[in-house]
């Protein structure tokens, strides 16, 4: 499947679907302002599957919630350019916006179980879309939560209608948030960690529906994650973020073959793999940098193997190196070689 | 009973079970919580008789008949009538001047809990929900207003309004709504936390149905179990107002009203002050257990422990799917 998109992408380079261009986020706290997105530009082309990776607090959910006008404003501020369907998505009205989430752009999130209201029906839920966008009457939109059911495969879909969350698996509460999500047909779907609450053997199933959904539909999906293993798998293009800012981008095969940033090199080490000599895993030495107080020039030099001097004074930018491919690391050109 | 169901809730369909968890099962759970039945009861009397007052007390409640004062209870008078509860002073018929008192107590309280939780909620939730000026200023006025000593405000009020059932409704909600404002902001708080308000605002949910589908389903059951107990309080309240003179007037009769009159009488009648002090007790005493027994029923999550019948011992455990 990822081949065939590809093949596709290449071919004639379609218009982007969704444009971000120096996207950031910051927030108003009482220790003073704390920039937890600092300028990320990326794209998104129709049905691609893009990965954003990153440890927790890289801002990496933070960057898509104020791409889906989820952060409360003040305290947060966002500012940059999303350019969607050839309008800003930052500067429409409330009202405009609020059309387009859901309808246009929809998203899951990672602990599906609270993601669900508790003192609803599953079936409520789900009908709940129908009957506030699309205006369904009860039998309707209930008639239409149950094709949903069936179609993210929850068995017995006409029963379990009437059953509340807590009733209902982890995966099952999974499956019944993306059929919320896809209700509407969107044309993007943000998972933000959509399987790091379930089990692996859960993990596959929902992955494998989304893919499997992501066809049907031709949906672009933005999956936000931790776990490379499943970026490996499933993505077309993944982008690496630390410290709020992006510091690789690259077609996810390359990524894994040749990293170009000291931090993808070290999170790709820190995999445990099945075929290399075992042993200590490798780890990156020390903690990300708290958002208040981020080290002078790149963010990751404290941390990095090979360090310069140059890399604790001058920030690099994100540059293009190779073909489809950009790095934020002065070294960017000499790293595969290393 | 109990028997029979256990045998017949694995084979009930489905689909069926949103229908019968309605009506039968929250009766039959009801009834095995024998406290909060018995006091389910007893509230279920006081509201017929309060509201059946008319037909049903055996004596007009303001008809004076000076052949029969002080009747102790259980009493008959020189003219054969029979004096449940005793009578009083004037020689009315405690037991009916009770079920007539009962009318204004509970209709003071009920209503009262209902004025004071619209408003209370109402602000709370505006003031958790979009935090900000609203917030801190509402949030302030309550601290201020908690620090009120509410019985002097109240008979301030009323000397400058007047007593009367209208105005008492309008006191106890002026003086009552901070305690749902203070509860429903913090649930406000706790919820808009979770998840599933974001979710909701994903599939692009508008604040006012966020607030009145996601938030407010969510907080019912703290809220029931406030309302429940703020009707116990303002009962309380009423009283103490009557009896302080400046809540129900006669010939209007509340018990708070009943107290204070037969307060003169207590070294001769102990009754006059002992029946319609212990309406006050027990009518309190019951919300209270109703009131945990409506916490558990309302909430979603730990409904379904109190709605399913126990198992008899050494049955085996069935697999419910």
């Amino acid at each position: 499947m990822r081949a065939m998109q590809q093949s596709e992408t290449q071919g004639a380079a379609p218009a982007p679907l969704l444009d971000v261009r120096d996207l950031r986020v910051t927030f108003d706290t009482p220790h003073g302002l704390v920039r937890a997105v600092g300028g990320v530009s990326w794209t998104l082309s129709p049905g691609e599957t893009l990965g954003i990776i990153g440890e927790s607090g890289s801002g990496k959910s933070v960057g898509l919630e104020a791409i889906m006008g989820l952060i409360k404003t003040p305290p947060g501020h966002v500012s940059g350019q999303v350019m969607f369907d050839r309008r800003d998505v930052l500067t429409m009205p409330e009202r405009d916006r609020r059309q387009l989430r859901g309808e246009k752009i929809a998203m899951i999130f990672q602990d599906a179980m609270s993601a669900l209201n508790p003192s609803l029906t599953v079936g409520t839920q789900i009908a709940e879309v129908y009957r506030l966008r699309r205006k369904c009457s009860h039998a309707d939109a209930e008639r239409k939560a149950i094709e949903l059911m069936d179609r993210v495969k929850i068995p017995s879909a006409k029963t379990r209608i009437g059953n509340y969350p807590h009733e209902f698996s982890g995966g099952m509460c999974q499956r019944v948030m993306i059929a919320t999500a896809l209700a509407l047909n969107p044309q993007i779907l943000i998972a933000d960690e959509p399987t790091t609450a379930l089990d692996v053997t859960v993990q596959r199933q929902i992955m494998t529906l989304l893919a499997e959904l992501q066809r049907e539909d031709g949906m672009a999906l933005v999956l936000i994650t931790h776990d490379l293993g499943l970026v490996a798998e499933t993505v077309d293009r993944a982008m690496v973020m630390y410290a709020g800012r992006l510091v690789e981008s690259a077609p996810v095969s390359a990524l894994f073959e040749v990293p170009s940033h000291p931090y993808t090199r070290g999170l790709i080490r820190s995999m445990p793999r099945i075929d290399g000599a075992s042993g200590k895993l490798h780890a990156i030495g020390g903690t990300p940098p708290a958002a208040g107080r981020m080290p002078k020039g790149c963010a990751f030099h404290p941390r990095c193997e090979m360090r310069v001097e140059r890399c604790g004074i001058e920030r690099p930018n994100l540059r293009p190196v190779g073909k489809n491919r950009a790095a934020a690391c002065h070294l960017a050109e000499e790293i595969p070689h290393v | 009973m109990s028997a029979v169901q256990t045998n017949t809730v694995p084979q009930v369909e489905e689909h069926d079970r949103a229908a019968s968890i309605t009506g039968r099962a929250y009766l039959s759970a009801l009834m095995r919580d024998r406290v909060a039945f018995i006091a389910a009861i007893f509230l279920t009397l006081l509201l017929i008789a309060a509201a059946g007052a008319d037909f049903l007390a055996p004596y007009d409640p303001n008809r004076a008949n000076l052949g029969a004062r002080f009747i102790a209870p259980f009493g008959t008078a020189r003219d054969g009538g029979f004096h449940l509860l005793g009578t009083d002073e004037l020689g009315r018929d405690l037991f009916s001047r009770l079920m007539h008192g009962a009318r204004v107590s509970m209709s003071i309280g009920l209503l009262g809990a209902l004025c004071s939780g619209a408003v209370g909620i109402t602000l709370g939730v505006l003031a958790g929900f979009y935090r900000g000026l609203l917030e801190d200023l509402l949030m302030r006025a309550v601290d201020g207003m908690m620090a009120l000593p509410s019985l002097l405000i109240a008979l301030f009020i009323l000397f400058v309004i007047g007593p009367g059932f209208g105005n008492l409704i309008l006191i106890f909600t002026l003086l009552h709504w901070m305690v749902f404002a203070r509860m429903a902001r913090s649930l406000t708080l706790n919820h808009q936390q979770h998840t599933y308000i974001t979710a909701a605002r994903a599939i692009g949910a508008s604040d006012t149905r966020i607030i009145l589908t996601h938030l407010l389903p969510n907080m019912v059951s703290p809220l029931i179990v406030l309302f429940t107990l703020e009707i116990a309080v303002l009962i309380l309240s009423e009283a103490s107002l009557s009896f302080l003179g400046f809540g129900v007037q006669a010939p209007q009769s509340s018990w708070g009203l009943m107290i204070a009159r037969g307060r003169e009488y207590i070294s001769s009648a102990w009754w006059l002050v002992v029946m319609p002090g212990a309406a006050i007790f027990l009518t309190a005493l019951a919300l209270n257990l109703v009131a945990a027994w409506a916490r558990a029923i309302t909430d979603p999550v730990q409904r379904w422990r109190w709605l399913t019948p126990p198992r008899r011992k050494n049955q085996p455990i069935e697999d419910d799917e």
